[in-house]
């Protein structure tokens, strides 16, 4: 006895397919990287990915490379490269270890696809400030650093009520930038075309929302943990037709797991709601570790970030301007608590995970009283995890697992 | 089974206590938690035997808890501390409190329910800053052994406010008062004082309060800091040390009851 309680992750079969259509994605873009055609974008993860996609650009998103840095542990090789030029550590650490691993000239992406010596190179930048400053900061430098031309929108923040005027700036912001875009790829803007990119993005969105509803069933039949992981296609190919034919997949076989019952953790006892950012280097220790205390975190903030249910292809602009303006991250803190207060009822959720990010202040939400308020409207207990997306140096495992163990404990003696 | 056994290995000290079926301590040994917290954990398991008068025999169950609880291959099961401090702390106090534990590494503030259910938990963040840690850190920087902490904070005349968050940042704040020409006992109520303030910062500690802890167990002085700034009286459990083993063994009572 005094073993850690490990178990193993259940596979999701569909994993297969995704892996293929993320590594068509990413040589077709080191294709275009090298050949110079098509052109290549680069763009924040709730950027105008499908004005650009409709221009006939390939887009390359930073946050998924940081993501991966995470996910491959190596961000922390990485992160003090830019911490050494004056980024600092307590920025966002997608930012320092991209910029760290561009230093470096290395990528995960040569790891695991052969033949791509780097990431593709840009041709134009463009930022949407919905995230955080910190994407603006980041692309900046690459601007500067690589010569190229860097295009932004600015969107009203912390923003409760969705005015008309909020919309308006983003719809100018985006056509401002149309002319510049047309230059750069050769391409005429076609509003059809931008409806056509919308309704796929549209169609990936709503089938991803599914996917992650088939989690109000009990047991729940996919993690937090798996779900950030497939996520991936909705973020990087959204408006594209592989993401679409790949969440009908991963659709079909997470309703079959719910009709024969069978859960990601075997003999689910709890379930949990995770608030704030993955850590990316612990999401296979952490998985484990919940499966080994019978407990599923089976909905959380950041993988519903991406469903766009305003896409309307019928009102191209002002539906994307609504879109990106009406997600999680850009409103105030009441929108918020509301929020997570719905999908704890919708989820049957018995207790509240905050991840306080370390150098993600935007993305962690415990920092203005919530699990205090949430605990006593709910009724149900909340736990505060110190972390951090991608900066291991931040994290203390023994200190998260000890306070999640224990946590579980108070579960069980409700 | 006739006796039970909690070992709390902490990151600090490795504490045992092994209770009979009414509940009563008959043994227990606090020991270093070195480097090996398996050879502590069976060393201190061992003085509390010896300690219990060698009665215990091999009619006893385990509960290991604390940091190293998983390096206890003797014990039967492990639970953590949180839940373990909260279970000790009930026993001697049983309503409704809020627990403050000042560890070696770590603290942590348990709010108990009058059932003696947990209500909800908090633990200082990453740094060493309000911990024992802390304390040895100064003492080592303004050498004084850490057994004199206690009566020279007792002994203070002035009221210096240190201000610094980091256990760092602190070092470099008592550099300057030294230089400043304060006397070291003020220095040590300073530092006293600075670890309640990481305390206050965590919860907003209602109702009745109680400590337990290494740091509380060696320095009452800190409690009746604690409790002038509270103006509140401040519960302290007998062997305020072993108050996480004590539950441990408490659950393997229950565990027996089972």
């Amino acid at each position: 006895m005094g073993e850690e309680r490990k178990s193993t992750i259940k596979k999701i079969q569909a994993t297969g397919m995704m892996r293929k259509i993320m590594a068509d994605y990413f040589y077709q873009m080191d294709r275009a990287s090298k050949e110079g055609q098509p052109k290549v974008a680069w763009c924040t993860s709730v950027g105008p990915a499908e004005l650009l996609l409709s221009l006939g650009f390939l887009v390359h998103y930073p946050e998924n490379h940081g993501a991966l840095l995470g996910a491959t542990r190596t961000a922390n090789d990485y992160i003090p490269m830019a911490n050494a030029i004056g980024y600092s550590p307590d920025i966002c650490s997608y930012l320092t270890s991209d910029i760290g691993s561009f230093i470096k000239k290395e990528t995960p992406l040569s790891r695991a696809y052969e033949g791509i010596e780097g990431v593709p190179k840009p041709d134009v930048l463009v930022y949407n400030t919905n995230q955080c400053r910190d994407v603006q900061e980041w692309f900046s430098w690459y601007a500067r650093e690589l010569k190229v031309p860097i295009l932004g929108i600015t969107t009203y923040r912390n923003i409760g009520e969705i005015k008309d005027y909020h919309l308006q700036s983003i719809v100018h912001q985006m056509k401002d930038m149309i002319p510049t875009l047309e230059k750069i790829s050769g391409q005429k803007f076609d509003i059809d075309k931008f409806r056509h990119v919308l309704s796929l993005s549209y169609e990936c969105t709503q089938l991803w929302k599914k996917v992650l509803e088939t989690n109000t069933a009990r047991p729940a039949p996919m993690s937090f943990f798996d779900g950030t992981i497939h996520m991936g296609p909705a973020v990087v190919l959204r408006g594209t037709p592989p993401a679409v034919d790949y969440y009908k997949v991963l659709l079909k076989e997470l309703e079959e797991r719910v009709v024969h019952k069978e859960g990601a953790v075997e003999g689910e006892r709890f379930r949990l709601y995770w608030e704030g950012m993955p850590i990316w280097g612990k999401l296979r220790s952490l998985a484990e570790f919940f499966i080994g205390l019978k407990t599923a975190v089976i909905a959380s903030t950041y993988c519903n970030s991406w469903i766009f249910e305003a896409f309307d292809p019928r009102d191209p602009f002002m539906s994307v301007a609504r879109a990106y303006t009406e997600i999680f991250i850009v409103r105030d803190e009441n929108y918020k608590e509301k929020y997570i207060e719905d999908m704890v009822r919708k989820f049957k959720i018995d207790g509240i995970l905050f991840h306080d990010a370390k150098t993600c202040p935007n993305n962690s939400n415990n920092r203005y009283g919530m699990p205090e308020r949430l605990e006593k409207k709910l009724n149900i207990p909340s736990l505060t995890i110190n972390g951090d997306l991608n900066d291991l140096r931040c994290y203390s495992e023994e200190q998260a697992k000890t306070n999640i163990e224990a946590f579980i404990e108070q579960l069980e003696a409700r | 089974m006739d006796y039970f056994v909690g070992v709390d290995v902490g990151a600090s000290t490795t504490k045992a206590v092994i209770i009979n079926k009414e509940k009563q301590i008959i043994g227990y040994a606090v020991v270093n938690s070195g480097a090996d917290f398996k050879q502590a954990a069976e060393r201190c398991f061992h003085l509390s035997e010896e300690n219990a008068g060698r009665k215990v025999g091999n009619k006893y169950l385990v509960i290991a808890t604390g940091y190293g609880r998983r390096n206890v291959p003797f014990a039967q099961k492990t639970k953590t501390e949180i839940s373990c401090h909260a279970k000790g702390s009930y026993f001697y106090y049983p309503r409704a409190h809020t627990l403050i534990d000042i560890g070696g590494q770590d603290s942590k503030i348990i709010r108990i329910d009058d059932k003696g259910k947990r209500a909800g938990f908090k633990m200082n963040r990453k740094c060493a800053a309000g911990t024992g840690a802390f304390l040895e850190e100064i003492a080592r920087r303004l050498e004084v052994d850490i057994n004199e902490l206690n009566g020279l904070a007792a002994k203070a005349e002035r009221n210096i406010q240190i201000g610094s968050y980091c256990t760092v940042f602190t070092a470099t704040e008592i550099l300057t008062k030294i230089r400043e020409g304060v006397e070291v006992k003020d220095l040590i109520k300073g530092i006293f004082g600075s670890v309640i303030k990481r305390a206050l910062e965590m919860d907003p500690l209602e109702g009745d309060i109680v400590m337990t802890g290494g740091v509380v167990a060696h320095n009452p002085f800190l409690v009746k800091m604690f409790e002038k700034k509270l103006a509140r009286k401040i519960y302290v459990p007998p062997l305020p040390q072993l108050t996480g083993a004590f539950g441990a063994a408490l659950y393997a009572l229950e565990q027996k009851e089972v």
